[in-house]
């Protein structure tokens, strides 16, 4: 925590000058070695460590990448192709940062997960979360115009739909679409800006983490039970470790697992998480048939994509951006939505049905995203095939089929005696992707807007343990002298 | 301040000092607005961007039945020779019913000795949704309506470009053009 004593002593001569003229290994020495840490922190609390190796992983690879890459609309996909077979050990930094990115967000899913598990949003820790949530902003829209930079049909297709979003606004929407573009539609202007800030914006996420670690440093941790560390010298030594050696090997043993799990993505599927369709040179002629985006945002574009009605005057469209944006703005306002004052779902046996349900609408809200909208899920009835026709009288009839042959046969002898006839599908009611999404979006906004607010109010905490040494030992007696 | 220096300068001008904090901080928004309109305007469309909006089309090469496809500034246009069965599909229509009521000869653009070729119909290549290319009779699939189907979010548009099903909320936007000669069309952005 900031504010403990600086326990840093200069050994040698060199550290004894540096020390008083930049103080910078006492900075780390307070930072990451004698930094007091909840000793009960379990592998969840690993994530942070495992982000900072993601984003040291992606600013390396990119930088080599962009140092083999062209961004222009006639040289993006074929240097791209040339990292792939030419470039020496090219295919392996790529298929790194490509998956790389995957990797990133599955630990910040976890890492934030966590954070609304065990409460770590709470005052005081609500800057520490907006930094996060900011984190989490810049690292969409950096994932996003990385995509765009290999120019396959995916990359243009999704950046098409993206940069439409935004022309979906009122007003200033189409005005801000043609700026953000740099002309009339996506071209090689486009790409060459996307580029450029694409290589800023993962500087600014360093930057923020910075300010992330900086806001966790002054409340220190929270940990798995919510309950503060205390204060006074005697309670924060049983209540807390230094964090090296304890948490750096703890992180570090997390780190090398995670890391085996990268390899065998960069290794043995490193095109799973990816799109076949992006192996196609974009052609602004020719739409994908499904244009979906990377799977980390799945569960927004469900969202966007559930909003299928009007509420008054704003269209079912500009609806789906609204909700959209919101689902990631009302993370910003959570600390002041959930009003329980304990942190831990550990002692909120009801929140945390609510919580778990809330992860379930969070993962069918990706299977949503992935899905075709109107594909059912539960089908009540099968398809039928109704042909409709006109007859010489000018009297409208339709016929019903089930099988395609009986109805073309039908239409096609319709057709030869002369009359207009026209085939349609006449889809059977069913439980469909969108209706699934509906309800998912729903569950989504209601956790934050209704469940969080009135269960603070309304439920009843299990106690909480009066210190976090208590609630490892069960006791506040000292741990016994290991035996020699 | 210390006492030597207060004896040194007997008075301080408050005003003086006011006018001085205004001013630079005037002239520092000033400077910082006139630079940040300077990165902001860069990213606008360039003049050559600009210049590359205008296409003249031979619409007398679209076979009937069928389209071509023209790409203006990357944008993407439909130049649509209609069959007789699909002019009349898409003049018998309630325009009342339609979600964005436009009749078939509003979508249209005079020749220029003032009368219409309805076989020709030029729109805009972009969904309405969110901008994806619908497919259209080339690519086999001309949806519920017989004109264009939209992919991505299935629109369907009917043989005049409007919308009739689906997610998008406005017609195919007829893009300004204007006929050249009876069989040359000019498309500009």
């Amino acid at each position: 925590m900031s504010g403990h004593p600086s326990n840093y002593e200069p050994q040698t001569g060199f550290t004894k000058w540096l020390d008083t003229r930049l103080p910078i290994v006492r900075l780390a020495y307070d930072s990451v070695v004698d930094f007091p840490t909840p000793k009960n922190l379990n592998y969840w609390y690993t994530f942070g460590g495992i982000l900072a190796v993601c984003l040291a992983t992606q600013i390396l690879t990119g930088i080599v990448l962009a140092m083999h890459y062209t961004p222009t609309v006639d040289g993006a996909f074929a240097s791209v192709e040339r990292i792939m077979r030419d470039v020496p050990y090219g295919w392996l930094i790529r298929y790194i940062h490509a998956n790389g990115a995957s990797m990133f967000f599955l630990a910040v899913y976890i890492h934030m997960f966590r954070g609304l598990y065990y409460g770590s949003y709470k005052a005081p820790r609500e800057v520490l979360w907006i930094l996060g949530c900011v984190i989490f902003l810049l690292m969409m829209g950096t994932a996003f115009l990385g995509y765009v930079l290999p120019w396959g049909q995916m990359s243009y297709h999704g950046a098409n739909v993206i940069t439409g979003l935004i022309g979906a606004l009122p007003l200033v929407g189409e005005g801000i679409q043609s700026w953000l573009m740099g002309g009339p539609s996506i071209g090689n202007q486009t790409l060459q800006r996307f580029f450029s800030l694409h290589y800023l914006l993962p500087f600014m996420i360093a930057g923020v983490v910075i300010l992330h670690i900086w806001a966790l440093h002054v409340p220190g941790n929270n940990n798995p039970t919510g309950v503060e560390a205390r204060k006074d010298p005697e309670g924060l030594k049983k209540d807390t470790v230094p964090f090296h050696p304890y948490y750096t090997v703890k992180d570090g043993f997390a780190i090398v697992v995670f890391l085996l799990i990268f390899a065998t993505f960069v290794f043995y599927m490193p095109n799973v998480l990816g799109h076949a369709d992006n192996y196609i040179e974009a052609d602004p002629l020719v739409t994908p048939a499904y244009i979906v985006p990377e799977w980390y945002l799945l569960p927004f574009y469900a969202i966007l994509r559930a909003i299928t009605f009007d509420i008054g005057p704003i269209d079912a469209k500009l609806l789906g951006v609204i909700a959209m944006f919101g689902s990631i703005a009302i993370l910003f306002v959570l600390p002041w939505l959930d009003t329980s004052k304990v942190r831990s779902m550990r002692y909120r046996p009801v929140a945390r049905q609510f919580f778990f349900g809330f992860v379930v609408a969070s993962l069918l809200l990706g299977w949503c995203g992935a899905s075709n909208p109107d594909d059912p899920i539960i089908p009540m009835g099968s398809d039928k095939l109704v042909v409709s026709y006109t007859d010489a009288n000018g009297n409208e009839a339709t016929q019903t089929y089930e099988e395609y042959g009986a109805a073309a046969s039908f239409r096609d002898q319709k057709l030869d005696e002369g009359v207009e006839a026209s085939m349609a599908v006449d889809k059977a009611p069913a439980f469909r992707f969108v209706h699934l999404a509906q309800l998912m979006t729903l569950y989504y906004f209601a956790y934050f807007l209704v469940i969080l607010p009135l269960l603070g109010l309304r439920e009843k905490p299990k106690d909480e343990p009066t210190s976090i040494h208590k609630a490892v030992l069960g006791n506040d007696r000292a741990a016994p002298a290991p035996a020699e | 301040m210390s006492e030597a220096q207060t004896t040194t300068h007997e008075t301080i001008d408050e005003d003086r000092r006011d006018f001085i904090h205004i001013a630079t901080a005037a002239t520092a928004a000033a400077g910082a607005g006139a630079l940040a309109y300077v990165f902001v305007d860069q990213m606008n469309a360039a003049s050559d961007t600009k210049a590359a909006s205008s296409l003249d089309v031979d619409v007398s090469k679209v076979p009937v039945g069928g389209e071509i496809r023209v790409l203006i500034g990357g944008k993407p246009f439909f130049v649509r020779h209609r069959t007789e069965a699909e002019i009349r599909a898409a003049r018998n229509v309630d325009v009342s019913s339609l979600r964005d009521p436009q009749t078939d000869e509003e979508r249209l653009v005079a020749m220029q000795d003032g009368a219409f070729k309805p076989a020709i119909l030029v729109t805009s290549g972009s969904c309405t949704h969110l901008g994806c290319v619908p497919v259209g009779p080339a690519q086999g699939n001309t949806g519920d309506f017989g004109g264009w189907y939209c992919p991505c979010h299935g629109s369907h548009y009917d043989t005049s470009g409007r919308i009739r099903k689906g997610p998008a909320p406005t017609n195919l936007p007829v893009p300004d053009y204007r006929y050249v000669s009876p069989s040359v069309i000019n498309i500009t952005l």
